[in-house]
């Protein structure tokens, strides 16, 4: 009779840790690091190493300085280091990846409160912060397999030139051959990360899929062609952002109806920026843009509990 | 420390730390974020609105009981337009330069709040010569905030200071500290840094008065 145990709720219990869902997305990111050490070159490998330390360095320091319990153990530094990476190019030089670091870390996550205070992605804040700062080395694409040649061939991102959209130039997109960003390449390894990280339940499709099918209706129907939809979806930080940005857990809505809304809001920034814009690339501003709204977006798509009377608006 | 101290000599040092216009009590936001990009521009733009900011002092002390307490926004409005007038037409004649980077910005010293809140708090309550003191201490204060952001913005931002190249940092200017954006990351820094010096601590009891979601929140004040 004793296994009769009567008490409070909750009784389902979820020992999930942080480190545990940091690890996960690390595992998720891994098929797209591959692919860019495979398009890119051994490069790659010390560039997110110089991020991933950095990242860890400065939140210990950070939180040595403000007399904080340490929280390296969650892991959630290596996550935004290994991002960060991911959205760096390959040429760029080591000492603007640990400035990149610094504005994650210090600027963007700690002086905010740490994990879960922060108001903005501090990966793409970092970016945004680099893109601006070092423009020129910021867009120094390098075209896939330049470490077989002799020399650096540059080349611009498929963002850069578009127009050619026959079949196999979206295939060579799909694979990830083309210039960019480290991680932004291969959709086809961002993709499998995304779904794996869905299908553990790490990550909700609400958001990705509505910034991804947002922008790519939004790209066809401009320019009454199916292929230029898949193409602006294809090309740029669209499969990146939409993934492992807009899916972060401390800037971006929690109901299911608030992350419809900020996916929504981030495609159609992204498409204005990319078609209106200075800039050629919109998906990092979107993403920052929407992680400002995100707290109106919560405060319009609140769950009302069941059976619950309207509040009294003027109790106070 | 201020005991032994006269009165005025208390006016003249204030605003330079403790009650700083621009780090302490946040006035004067539009100069100091927009002109900052150059540490040159920074001092010219302090010097300025000392000058101003003196002339207005005093004027406003000395007529303090002449003007009527209804009019007096748009009296010290005068009052200050006449000097800017005045300083405008000068910088034009003999620091041309210094004219064109200010800008817009030198007319809208006229509607610089440190003025204003200097004369509606200070010299429209205080005697001519502890009015100039508090000028000159505010001016100063202001001076070396300006000073201070557009030196971290100008070095960091351009690799210059004082328009001399520094051998490392021209070679990779970080653009993003003389964009708007980087005014507020500097100064949110030297506020923090004045905060840490003058040892002042965040206010404890936040409550709901002051929280913008305290309507829709249902649990008052259960969020501390």
């Amino acid at each position: 009779m004793n296994k009769l145990i009567v008490s409070p709720s909750p009784h389902d219990e979820n020992y999930v840790k942080t480190h545990t869902i940091m690890l996960q997305v690390i595992m998720a990111l891994m098929p797209a690091l591959g692919v860019a050490i495979y398009i890119f070159g051994p490069r790659v490998l010390p560039l997110t190493a110089v991020c991933v330390g950095s990242c860890i360095f400065f939140e210990y320091v950070c939180r040595k300085l403000m007399k904080r319990d340490n929280t390296i153990g969650d892991m959630s530094a290596v996550v935004t280091g290994v991002i960060l990476a991911m959205n760096l190019p390959v040429t760029l030089p080591y000492w603007m990846a640990v400035i990149g670091s610094f504005v994650a870390i210090v600027i963007v996550k700690q002086l905010f409160g740490g994990i879960g205070q922060n108001f903005a992605n501090p990966a793409i804040t970092a970016r945004i912060v680099l893109m601006v700062s070092f423009p020129s080395a910021m867009t120094n694409w390098v075209a896939p397999f330049w470490y077989r040649t002799a020399d650096a061939v540059s080349c611009a991102t498929p963002i850069g030139l578009s127009g050619t959209t026959d079949e196999a130039r979206l295939i060579d997109l799909f694979h990830g051959k083309c210039g960019g960003c480290l991680g932004e390449t291969c959709a086809l390894a961002l993709l499998l990360g995304g779904l794996y990280l869905a299908a553990r339940k790490i990550i909700s499709l609400a958001a990705p899929l509505s910034f991804i099918g947002s922008l790519f209706l939004l790209s066809a129907l401009c320019n009454d062609s199916f292929y230029y939809g898949l193409y602006e979806i294809l090309a740029g930080g669209v499969f990146l952002g939409a993934f492992f940005m807009a899916t972060d857990y401390a800037t971006t809505p929690i109901t299911q109806k608030g992350k419809i809304v900020f996916g929504l809001g981030c495609g159609i920034i992204t498409f204005i920026i990319r078609h209106f814009g200075s800039y050629p690339e919109g998906v990092s501003f979107s993403i920052l843009l929407m992680n400002v709204l995100t707290p109106y977006i919560e405060e319009l798509t609140r769950n009302k509990p069941f059976g619950a009377k309207e509040v009294q608006k003027n109790e106070g | 420390m201020a005991e032994n101290k006269t009165p005025l000599v208390k006016e003249l040092t204030k605003g330079i730390l403790k009650e700083n216009p621009t780090l302490v009590m946040l006035l004067g936001m539009c100069p100091t974020l927009a002109v900052t990009t150059q540490a040159m521009n920074g001092i010219g733009m302090g010097l300025v609105t000392t000058f101003v900011l003196l002339g207005s002092n005093i004027v406003i002390s000395a007529l303090r009981k002449v003007i009527p307490d209804k009019v007096r926004i748009p009296a010290f409005i005068v009052i200050i337009a006449s000097f800017v007038t005045l300083i405008g037409f000068l910088l034009e004649g003999f620091v041309p330069s210094l004219y064109d980077s200010l800008g817009i910005y030198l007319t809208l010293i006229t509607v610089n709040c440190i003025i204003f809140g200097r004369a509606e708090m200070f010299a429209s309550k205080n005697g001519i010569v502890a009015s100039a003191c508090d000028a000159i201490g505010m001016g100063l204060g202001f001076t070396m905030a300006l000073f201070l952001m557009g030196s971290i913005r100008e070095i960091i931002g351009s690799g210059k200071w004082m328009g001399l190249e520094i051998p490392v940092l021209s070679n990779n200017p970080m653009l993003l500290f003389i964009m708007p954006a980087g005014g507020f990351f500097t100064l949110g820094m030297i506020i923090a840094a004045v905060n840490k010096l003058t040892n002042k601590k965040p206010p404890q009891e936040l409550g709901c008065s002051g929280c913008p979601h305290a309507e829709s929140c249902g649990k008052a004040g259960d969020c501390q």
